[in-house]
């Protein structure tokens, strides 16, 4: 997993002692020490978090805060104002949205090849219309802040956040563990987040998540971040997960995860994540790499991201190369592993279009041996989102 | 029975070695959920590949701590994998081999061998 130099020091984040106190398997994660599982072990911390609420540390991640120089006091204008300039680097449209929503995006190269996938929010509050909330992964976010500050220069100002820890709470009991300690936070549906107070310090809260259940993304201030973990996992409802089962948990939900389903030469229509090209940006064609983008939309990919049940044998691991039923070689598996929920090997796979149809029936190639495996819609485990209240 | 380094177990009765991966090993690889075990009929040398378990998160191999020719594999893994996590030591066996030189087996450890060895991790 690691390929750093020996000697390299380990970043930590808020909570690595408490991570090390509740016996935590600690491995190196884009170099960062983080908790690959705890003693229940990711099997377990994967099916408790689908039953009952999952505390995870993604402190790793790149949280931020991107704000206008000058401020007009128009909130409206000045929304627009930093919206535009993030604007061309991404997919999304930022403009749009309204006060405490948030947006899945992705940061695009020239060839509209996957930079990051990324979340954008305007906050809610009146004092800080002017400002956006972006969350940047873990892996690239030393670039992905360099690239916004580029093209921000002079206008904006873009202040990292990662010093804090960043608590993920997902699950079904999530409303009720989160919303226990700050009651305002059961008043936000999916994608929306605000400031909530929390022993004097401002917390962000957003209704998101990476594992395909219901539950919140907080970003808290270092000083509290591990009384706020704690009073998290007070709650017997509560358990810590590790990283091992929010990989599991993800690739569930269908979440393609960076580095592995995404990538530089990945387009956005190849990874399925054509609902994150905003409506208005398409009618534009302002999207970076639009030439690209356009001509997959209208002539379709040579590549696309599906779903796999492996209906036999072995996980097809990151890799294991996919073959239609002649036994050519099709595509390869970005992302694979044995699905706790359905207990049965699931992969995400890049293959042609042709044989992308929910239905067909493929083989994957496992240390020499092909095994069945059959294109399935994707999410793998249903979304249980709360988009109303 | 007798240790590997790589934290295989040999039980020998006759000509004939069950062969598994111990409790260390198995706490190590978490919850398996999948063992790959041999074809009844193949020959192995001391260190080749001999079975591979999955966990939700990888593959790990495990190696014939001797040589010989696989006369069984433990079907039952493949509808009950987690048998390896609950008696590593036991029922949770992956292959019996008929073994080609018993000497092989002398030279693996012994259990106080194998224990001073796992407090050297």
């Amino acid at each position: 997993m690691s390929d750093l130099p020996a000697g390299t020091v380990l970043k930590t984040t808020p909570l690595t002692e408490a991570h090390v106190a509740l016996g935590a398997k600690m491995v190196e994660f884009a170099g960062y020490d983080m908790p690959v599982q705890y003693p229940d072990g990711v099997l377990k911390e994967h099916l408790w978090t689908r039953d009952e609420a999952g505390v995870f540390d993604v402190s790793h991640m790149g949280p931020s805060f991107l704000t206008l120089n000058n401020r007009s006091g128009d909130p409206d204008a000045d929304h627009k104002a930093v919206a535009a300039l993030v604007e061309p680097l991404i997919c999304g449209d930022i403009g749009g949205l309204k006060r405490g929503q948030l947006r899945y995006t992705l940061l695009l190269n020239d060839d509209g090849g996957i930079l990051d996938d990324l979340m954008i929010g305007r906050p809610a509050e009146a004092d800080a219309q002017g400002s956006l909330q972006i969350v940047v992964n873990a892996g690239t976010k030393d670039a992905d802040f360099a690239r916004i500050e580029q093209a921000v220069a002079g206008e904006a100002r873009l202040e990292r956040a990662d010093e804090n820890a960043l608590i993920a709470v997902q699950g079904p009991k999530a409303v009720d563990v989160v919303g226990r300690l700050m009651p305002e936070a059961r008043e936000l549906v999916f994608m929306t987040f605000r400031r909530i107070g929390w022993q004097g310090h401002d917390l962000s809260v957003s209704r998101s998540g990476y594992t395909g259940e219901d539950g919140y993304e907080i970003l808290v201030p270092r000083p509290v971040a591990a009384s706020f973990w704690n009073t998290l996992l007070a709650d017997e409802r509560a358990r810590p997960i590790g990283l091992g089962a929010r990989d599991s948990l993800r690739l569930e939900a269908g979440l393609p995860l960076y580095g592995h389903d995404l990538d530089t030469s990945v387009s956005p229509v190849e990874a399925d994540l054509g609902f994150a090209l905003s409506k208005r940006r398409r009618e534009a064609g302002d999207i970076p790499g639009w030439t690209r983008i356009a001509r997959e939309m209208t002539h379709g990919p040579s590549r696309v991201r599906v779903g796999l049940k492996v209906l036999e044998g072995a996980p097809a691991r990151e890799g294991a190369e996919v073959a239609d039923e002649a036994g050519t070689v099709i595509g390869r598996v970005t992302s694979g592993g044995f699905s706790p929920s359905l207990r049965q090997p699931i992969a995400l796979a890049f293959v042609p279009p042709i044989h992308s149809q929910a239905g067909t029936k493929l083989k994957v190639l496992v240390r020499g041996k092909a095994q069945a495996a059959e294109v399935v819609p994707t999410p793998f485990v249903a979304h249980r989102y709360v988009r109303k209240l | 029975m007798r240790f590997t380094k790589d934290h295989e177990w040999v039980e020998l009765s006759g000509d004939v070695a069950t062969i598994g991966v111990t409790a260390y090993a198995a706490e190590q690889l978490g919850d398996v959920v999948f063992v790959e075990t041999p074809e009844v009929g193949k020959t192995v040398k001391a260190g080749d590949n001999l079975a591979v378990v999955e966990s939700v998160k990888a593959a790990s191999d495990v190696y014939a701590p001797i040589s010989g020719e696989v006369v069984e594999a433990n079907a039952a893994l493949s509808d009950a994998p987690e048998t390896v996590n609950a008696a590593p030591e036991a029922a949770g066996w992956f292959a019996k081999l008929k073994v080609a030189n018993p000497a092989e087996v002398d030279r693996l450890m012994d259990r106080a061998a194998y224990e001073a060895y796992l407090q050297t991790l």
